[in-house]
């Protein structure tokens, strides 16, 4: 028994990989990633961004069923678990964030890897990506959306407050933006895994 | 014939309409069915409507009652909705507790209230602090025949255009409540929320207002809620298959006139109503 968990403890220190705080063009908080972390799943991984639940469940597993190819493992049954540690805001896209690192990392194929992204708009109508608990309970309009990495698709959204045509679309256009280094960041951590084992 | 290959190949028959651009019940892919409403038909409940989406039936009932406003807004009252599906709307629905698109229907419906802001909460308060109202809106379904998202939004706006609150007093001497059943008056609804549902099939094709088969067949779903300066209460894209940007665009198109359409009929209907 303590053998394999000294190996997990190994791999857990150094898989993590850290991004770099907001810097010039990434107005998303710093984050981190751990995988297979835990010994006894077959995947698993901690999304860890910046410091619901029926419909919450719903929206995780459709955006997860759209994207994992199902018809390659016929009756069985994918069940991912997602625990809260820590709420900072953006939940929903963390959780987003966390399921598909998990997938990645159980090895389920998937016909595109997805990424969840927030935004909250201001009653003056500024963009906020990314926003903290007190933005988002300040904030006018508060939008979460799933992305997925090949073409950039909406795959899931869902919103809270007013906001108009436009701002919508804007808020798309920033979400698909952030995005890139949510992607960038995936391949850097999975890069770094595989490389030390 | 048709039958056996409707139920040996569903999706090949489906698709050999959609290439036609129509649908098997000859609609065409943006056209919506016939829609009606029956306003205050049920004399028991505050406000009631029913609206009927071709096949798909869904009934509104509100009723008002008392309650002790929460105490972190005492100037405000309660909106709780409530979405039913029974099992005699649909044979997938089994009796017992609700079920999970039960839950997710009451979650959107609770969602649409709060984000249109249909009704302000301080206007349901009596006495802040001591007394505000509660509107309790069941929603029921009668006959499940795919888009109920939409049915139930229009089944809600129109019953509490039908509520009629009676006037409430607080006496002073005794601290008791008064209610004078003889003035009544309608809320005052500062939005009109609409819901405009469309499925995705072979992660291209949008149509609007799926039917029963419809749904089960697409491979994804999006709900836009509109209010009338166009501006978006909800956009509900519970995963499915991916949309770019500008077919996103066409559905807010669609979702505009089909907010007019739906204003258009609300109106006749109530003015027809009114005592001439």
């Amino acid at each position: 028994m303590e053998g394999p968990m000294r190996a997990d403890a190994k791999v857990c220190s150094e898989g993590g990989t850290e991004s770099s705080p907001r810097g010039p063009g990434c107005s998303l908080r710093h984050f981190a990633c751990e995988q297979n972390l835990l010994s006894r799943p077959d995947g698993s991984a901690s999304f860890l961004q910046g410091v619901a639940e029926k419909s919450r469940e719903r929206l995780i597993r459709n955006t997860c069923e759209a994207v994992v190819l199902g018809a390659l493992h016929p009756r069985t049954s994918i069940t991912v678990v997602l625990q809260v540690v820590s709420d900072a805001g953006s939940l929903l896209a963390c959780c987003l964030n966390a399921a598909c690192m998990a997938l990645v990392d159980a090895g389920v194929p998937m016909r595109a890897l997805f990424c969840g992204v927030t935004c909250a708009l201001d009653s003056d109508g500024t963009l906020v990506l990314d926003p903290t608990v007190k933005q988002e309970k300040e904030a006018r309009a508060v939008l979460t959306f799933a992305l997925d990495s090949v073409e950039r698709k909406l795959l899931m959204s869902t919103t809270k407050g007013l906001y108009s045509d436009a701002e919508l679309q804007q808020c798309l256009a920033a979400a698909q933006a952030a995005s890139q280094h949510v992607f960038r960041f995936y391949r850097e951590s999975l890069q770094r895994r595989y490389s030390k084992s | 014939m048709a039958a056996g290959f409707k139920t040996v190949e569903p999706m090949e028959y489906y698709r050999r309409f959609l290439k036609e651009n129509c649908r098997p019940d000859g609609r065409e892919l943006g056209e919506f069915r016939t829609t009606t409403v029956n306003i205050g038909s049920i004399s028991t409940a505050d406000g009631s409507a029913l609206v009927k989406l071709g096949n798909t039936t869904v009934v509104c009932g509100v009723k008002a009652e008392f309650a002790a406003p929460p105490s972190d807004a005492p100037d405000k009252g309660y909106v709780v909705p409530n979405v039913d599906l029974p099992p005699l709307c649909s044979s997938r629905f089994r009796s017992g507790p609700p079920g999970e698109e039960a839950q997710v229907a009451s979650q959107f419906i609770a969602d649409v209230i709060e984000n249109s802001q249909i009704i302000q909460k301080e206007d349901l308060c009596i006495s802040s602090g001591k007394l505000a109202w509660v509107l309790y809106c069941d929603l029921i379904c009668l006959d499940y025949d795919g888009n109920i998202l939409d049915a139930c939004t229009f089944a809600l706006l129109a019953a509490l255009k039908n509520v009629q609150l009676p006037e409430v007093t607080i006496n002073e001497d005794t601290a008791l409540a008064e209610v004078n059943l003889k003035k009544k008056s309608y809320l005052s609804i500062r939005t009109h929320p609409v819901a405009t549902s469309f499925a995705v099939f072979d992660d291209t094709l949008l149509i609007v207002d799926p039917t029963g088969e419809e749904e089960h067949l697409a491979t994804g779903t999006l709900t836009i809620v509109m209010d009338e300066e166009g501006r978006l209460c909800c956009l509900h894209k519970p995963g499915g298959s991916g949309l770019t940007g500008a077919k996103l665009q066409d559905c807010m198109s669609r979702a505009v006139t089909r907010h007019k359409e739906v204003k258009k009929l609300m109106d006749e209907v109530i003015n027809s109503m009114k005592p001439k």
